[in-house]
């Protein structure tokens, strides 16, 4: 079956979730997210309170598998990196490591150069973590949390 | 591809909606979203040409509640069942961890039908994964319509699997919560399996 489960852990989260939560603060961004290829919200940082960003999320892994699917067909492994700029709100889409993607919302408080570098850096950090959690993933001795849940459990998600 | 998030204690699974142009895949996700309790649902996002039919996809996040303090987090999406956005139905099915095929029950549909259904194998095959071997579930919808196959016809088209089926009329909601329940069981025992 080639539909692995992606599970993330405590560790790998928290180191996630400080990178996000750095982003934010040195690219002058008002929200950054990481989601993943499937429109999954990993983690996110900054005014958040305000935004839908479930629905931003799967609009996003949408506009990436669109852009994706262009790129396939001009014979191109990935268009990695995505600007829109509007009036008030700006948004920069970066795939990393072809796994996840990195999403900064930014205004005029900040400028597309110090987003552009502050995300090329996260991003490596990011790859990293990743690379590690997707071992930890494929490895058969790993701690599997939904195996503690019986078919019994699931019946009665489902009896009105 | 379900994801679990070990510290929120939350599992997250992606069903896709499948079936031929206008055979109401948009309709029972509408469905859905007005009979859900708002605590439980997002916003549904309609990507739609101006004249309503689905141009990229439907989306609809939902809670349907916890098992063993583990949220459960379902993301319905809807294909564009025209032909000729083959392309945009591709990319919808990445990642997807069940899938409901909705059948237009008109006898006139018969052949849309056939077609949509030998697309999603092809669609899925292309992604390395089999209709026969990820949760499945099969919809007639339409029942109410003035001239409907019989079941017993649908089912030996479409469902010699012998995958679960439900008759519906999405429209006022006949079936469509029986159809996203066994499909969301089916989801969840798989997932289950492979963690096991």
């Amino acid at each position: 079956m080639t539909n692995p489960q992606m599970v993330m852990y405590e560790e790998e989260f928290n180191q996630i979730q400080t990178i996000v939560n750095r982003l934010v603060k040195e690219a002058n961004a008002r929200v950054v997210f990481v989601i993943d290829k499937n429109g999954q919200e990993i983690a996110k940082a900054g005014e958040t309170d305000q935004l839908d960003t479930t629905s931003l999320a799967s609009l996003t892994a949408g506009n990436i598998a669109a852009t994706g699917g262009m790129a396939k067909l001009l014979r191109e492994n990935e268009f990695t990196t995505q600007f829109h700029e509007g009036e008030r709100a700006n948004i920069h889409i970066q795939i990393v490591g072809n796994r996840v993607i990195l999403v900064v919302i930014f205004d005029s408080k900040t400028s597309l150069g110090l987003v552009r570098l502050r995300v090329k850096k996260a991003s490596e950090e990011l790859n990293v973590i990743f690379e590690t959690l997707m071992r930890k993933v494929q490895d058969p001795n790993r701690e599997t949390p939904f195996a503690e849940i019986t078919d019994d459990d699931i019946d009665n998600l489902f009896n009105d | 591809m379900s994801f679990i998030n070990v510290l929120s204690r939350e599992i997250n699974c992606k069903i896709v909606y499948y079936g031929p142009g206008l055979c109401g895949k948009t309709t029972n996700l509408q469905y859905i979203y007005t009979k859900t309790n708002p605590d439980a649902k997002g916003k549904m996002i309609s990507l739609a040409t101006e004249t309503e039919r689905t141009l990229f996809f439907d989306f609809l996040p939902l809670a349907l509640g916890e098992i063993r303090g583990f949220k459960t987090r379902f993301h319905l999406y809807t294909v564009p069942g025209q032909v000729f956005y083959d392309a945009s139905r591709k990319l919808i099915l990445k990642g997807v961890d069940g899938v409901v095929f909705v059948a237009d029950s008109q006898i006139a549909r018969t052949e849309a039908n056939l077609e949509s259904l030998e697309n999603l194998r092809t669609n899925l095959a292309e992604q390395g994964y089999s209709l026969d071997k990820l949760p499945y579930v099969i919809q007639y919808n339409k029942r109410d319509m003035p001239s409907v196959a019989p079941v017993e016809e649908l089912r030996e088209l479409l469902n010699p699997a012998g995958v679960p089926e439900f008759e519906a009329v999405a429209s006022t909601g006949v079936g469509v919560f029986e159809t996203l329940k066994a499909v969301a069981k089916l989801v969840l025992t798989e997932v289950k399996r492979q963690a096991g």
